[in-house]
């Protein structure tokens, strides 16, 4: 049995902002592309079948769960994670609203939530707390109740 | 010996919340987890584990595991030093060290579905999984036992071979009932026959999990000198360090544990799972760094679960309000081996009231599903579902107020709890008072809109908090600032917490503080964060390292003044003596000629911790058609000593009560005929989403905890215990039908509306 050499893919693509050219093993996913072959590690392992959202990226305008998207998949897409947040002008209001608002305790989740409310706020930029309930209900948070992440996008919002 | 402190009043950075040192870090993806750890050479491991609930290994064949490409190592018990048989602490618990390794990979016999049979280590992760899966286990196939009547009925199967159990005093062979213990006071049955009204409920519930989002992981390095470097996500380090070493029967003093973030552990991340198998894959692969990451489905099936199980609740009244006596029987499943949270439970169980006469008896019962771990108050919700259970039954019957009847029969200072223990000054009297003044409770339910119905409900419970040891440093550096080192893991922004009290006494701001928690070779002993003891604990280091802080500084400027230190006062951040003042910071950059930058340390242990009390008030609408449940309002009241950092503070509460909520209306281990757990992903194992919750509501009361000179007391734990109650009383407003098994669910709920 061999099976540790499987065929790799080359694979241009944005992230950040950052163009990578890559060859990604046939199997493995964004979320491992991201953490093992360019070293993003802000983007987080929970559970690998799309239920957590702890690895939420955006690929051209669109949050998705990594762990679900091969790498091989984002070949001419442009891929933004949590490491692309912040500007050189300063953190997105969300990530300020986050420290402020204290919606994080462990923080595992956080750059899921943030990345996932960014998509949010990107298109709704005044959205009720019932759809940012709804919008976030595919992100899990064990630690904070809820409560002071949707306070945080909230005040986040316009 | 406690101390005893007359609290401050007072503060200048106490009760403020200001942003936590390590918050930047975490929202802009940098801050290292676990599972980031990177190490040149590093290399991959994975295990295979059992399929079966119970059975006993026959053979285990590596060979064809061994013949794949980039493979370095395989790992079976075998491969394992033989383990003391002596059991040490891991925090929240203790491990028996011989069955802890029998735990982290199984010996003859598997015990529950996902016990670990065998690893290996290989190059890259995916080599890693396709060669575990490559090694062929031979079973034979033992009947499983899934629950504590099973576990103790006549003839049951014995799970772990060679076990004797105590029972009362009684050494017993061929048992699966390691412990049993009671605490007695009084005659229970002469008190029953004269109370005006007895109630006996025998209340059910399955095994849940902590649910924490990073799953365990585990990098090691065993060097060629034998010196052993683990890099795991844990609630504490130096728990890490004497797991490890006890496991691998090698001296403590040859394993550092480096701090990395930890993605969540609420108690389940106190005992160790990979390390061992990461440090001697690493031996066996010649010293490579080996990184193992835990699945899903293998979290859910062979880490943490809290305890299922069986309470039966007696309790008898007098028309007068007043509680005669009370007397239960816990019975929790500890797992595959023995230990689960039943002595806790028995310390919280009758803890909320003034009982004349009660007794407690406890049975730790060994199951064929995963060992339990602490989960949030370990025991005590599950306790308290069961008492407040009866409670609202007595009120309903007897027409008492729910909260005046509980204020009547309040635990107070000088109460005997319920295993022989007197209370200090605690506060639930005054979250009693706070729940019956607070506009939730004097607001009307509202009225349900069609095909749906509302009830509220009440409940109370307690968790005795935690003390133990921590280590605190300080140096203050030329620029002013404070360089912080503790041993506590940070899971909730206790780096914070811990700082600003070191802060309160120097009158230094707090972000000029540089809290860090470093490996187990550079900080003293510390305890793991759990129990509810780290910001009242570390936090004590920290205020008494401060405060030795002060007499080192007052020392140098003793030389600077040329006065001795005695006439030196501090106040506030400012020294003074003989009409010449000087502040902490200006002070900070004149230290060079006493001696360079001032350093202090203090490590404490705490016998004692201060009690915590939290009251809640759950409204939750049924959905009459679907027995669907939606809590719409919640208020959390918890004697919280001093909210050193109210925002997480109040956090820490809104976190437990939803766990609490989880607990009670969905989440559950749903076992097969066969043992195994059905829903073991996070789709299945249904926790509540951002969709299912309200905002949740605090009410904050601060009734100073003694032991404390800031009057802190543990929060994180108590506010998971009474939503099981609540939520479950609330239900039976709704539908007019008490429910006696967890989780509330919906299928549960229409069984009851439509008759049975």
């Amino acid at each position: 049995m061999t099976t540790n050499s499987p065929s790799k893919v080359h694979v241009t693509t944005t992230i950040n902002g950052q163009q990578h050219e890559l060859l990604v093993p046939g199997y493995m996913s964004l979320l491992d592309t991201l953490r093992e072959l360019i070293g993003l590690t802000g983007t987080k392992e929970g559970c690998l079948d799309g239920n957590c959202g702890a690895c939420t990226v955006n690929i051209d305008g669109r949050i998705v769960d990594s762990c679900l998207v091969l790498g091989a998949e984002v070949n001419g897409k442009e891929v933004s994670t949590i490491e692309g947040m912040a500007t050189p002008e300063g953190l997105h209001p969300l990530q300020q609203a986050f420290l402020e608002e204290a919606a994080l305790q462990c923080g595992i989740c956080t750059p899921g939530f943030l990345v996932a409310a960014k998509g949010l706020l990107d298109n709704e930029p005044s959205p009720t707390e019932g759809r940012i309930r709804h919008w976030l209900a595919g992100n899990l948070c064990r630690c904070t109740g809820y409560d002071k992440i949707v306070r945080a996008v909230q005040k986040a919002s316009d | 010996m406690v101390a005893t402190y007359e609290t401050k009043t007072d503060y200048k950075v106490i009760g403020n919340s200001p942003i936590r040192h390590d918050a930047l870090d975490k929202v802009t993806g940098r801050a290292i987890y676990g599972g980031d750890v990177k190490v040149p050479g590093l290399i991959w491991g994975d295990v295979i584990r059992s399929p079966h609930a119970h059975a006993r290994i026959k053979s285990i064949d590596t060979s064809a595991a061994e013949a794949i490409e980039g493979v370095f190592a395989v790992l079976t018990h075998d491969d394992f030093p033989q383990a003391d048989d002596k059991t040490i602490e891991t925090g929240e618990g203790t491990v028996n060290l011989r069955r802890g390794q029998s735990n982290v990979m199984a010996d003859k016999k598997v015990h529950y579905k996902g016990h670990v049979v065998a690893a290996v280590a290989a190059v890259d992760r995916n080599t890693a999984q396709i060669a575990a899966q490559a090694i062929k286990v031979e079973y034979e196939i033992l009947p499983a036992i899934s629950d504590v009547d099973a576990a103790m009925a006549d003839g049951a199967e014995v799970i772990l071979e060679g076990l004797v159990g105590d029972h009362l005093g009684e050494k017993v062979e061929n048992t699966n009932v390691a412990r049993v213990f009671r605490h007695e006071f009084g005659n229970v049955e002469d008190a029953f026959a004269n109370s005006d009204l007895v109630i006996e409920r025998t209340v059910t519930m399955s095994m849940i999990h902590q649910g924490y989002i990073e799953p365990h992981n585990a990098t090691a390095i065993w060097a060629q000198d034998d010196n052993l470097t683990v890099w795991s996500s844990t609630q504490g380090s130096f728990g890490v360090r004497s797991q490890v070493a006890g496991l691998l029967h090698h001296p403590e003093s040859k394993v550092k544990v480096n701090y990395v973030e930890i993605g969540g552990g609420f108690g389940g991340k106190t005992v160790v799972y990979l390390a061992p198998i990461a440090a001697l894959l690493s031996r066996k692969s010649g010293g490579r760094p080996v990184k193992l990451v835990m699945d899903r489905s293998s979290v859910f099936e062979a880490t943490g679960p809290a305890p299922g199980g069986k309470i039966r609740m007696k309790i008898g009244v007098n028309k007068d309000g007043k509680i005669q006596a009370a007397d239960t029987d816990l019975m929790l499943e500890a797992g595959g081996f023995p230990g689960s949270a039943v002595g806790a439970a028995a310390i919280c169980v009758f803890a909320c009231y003034n009982l004349p006469v009660s007794r407690i008896t406890g049975y730790d019962v060994l199951v064929n599903k995963p060992k339990s771990a602490a989960y949030r108050a370990p025991g005590s919700p599950q306790a308290s579902f069961a008492i407040e259970t009866v409670i609202d039954e007595i009120c309903d019957e007897l027409g008492f107020d729910k909260i005046q009847f509980r204020l009547d029969n309040a635990a107070h200072e000088g109460t005997r709890r319920g295993d022989g223990v007197q209370f200090i000054r605690v506060g639930l009297e005054e979250c009693l008072v706070a729940a019956k003044e607070s506009d939730h409770w004097n607001s009307p339910l509202g009225d349900a809109p069609a095909g749906k119905a509302r009830g509220r409900g009440i409940a109370s419970a307690y968790w005795m908090n935690g003390g133990g040891k921590s280590t605190c440093d300080l140096m203050l550096q030329d620029d002013g600032t404070v360089m912080l080192n503790e041993g506590s893991a940070d899971i909730g922004g206790t780096r914070t917490s811990i700082a600003m009290q070191a802060a309160e006494v120097l009158g230094i701001p707090v972000e000029d503080f540089h809290p860090s928690i470093p490996d187990t070779d550079s900080i003293g002993f510390t305890g793991v964060t759990g129990g509810s003891r780290t910001t009242y604990t570390t936090g004590l280091a920290a205020y008494n390292a401060a405060h030795k802080l002060v007499v080192e500084l007052k020392s140098r400027l003793a030389d600077l003044w040329e006065t001795s230190a005695d006439k030196i006062d501090f106040n506030e951040g400012t020294f003074t003596a003989n009409g010449d003042s000087i502040g902490i910071q200006e002070l900070a950059g004149k230290l060079g000629p006493t001696g360079g930058p001032a350093t202090s340390t203090s490590s404490v242990n705490l016998a004692e911790a201060g009690n915590a009390y939290g009251v809640h008030i759950c409204d939750l609408e049924v959905d009459l058609a679907t027995g669907k449940t939606d809590v719409i309002r919640y208020t959390a009241v918890q004697d919280v000593g001093k909210a050193v950092h109210p925002q997480y503070a109040e956090g820490q509460i809104q976190g437990g009560v939803v766990q609490g909520l989880g607990w009670a209306l969905n989440e559950e281990y749903f076992i097969t005929d066969e043992g195994a757990m059905a829903n073991r992903s996070f789709l299945d194992y249904r926790m509540p989403t951002s969709l299912d919750m309200p905002m949740i509501d605090t009410i904050m009361v601060e009734v100073p905890n003694p032991l404390h000179p800031y009057g802190v007391r543990g929060i994180g734990e108590v506010p998971i215990c009474p939503p099981l109650s609540a939520a479950t009383q609330a239900v039976k407003e709704a539908v007019g039908k008490p429910f006696y098994s967890l989780p509330v669910k919906p299928g549960r709920i229409l069984e009851a509306l439509n008759g049975d």
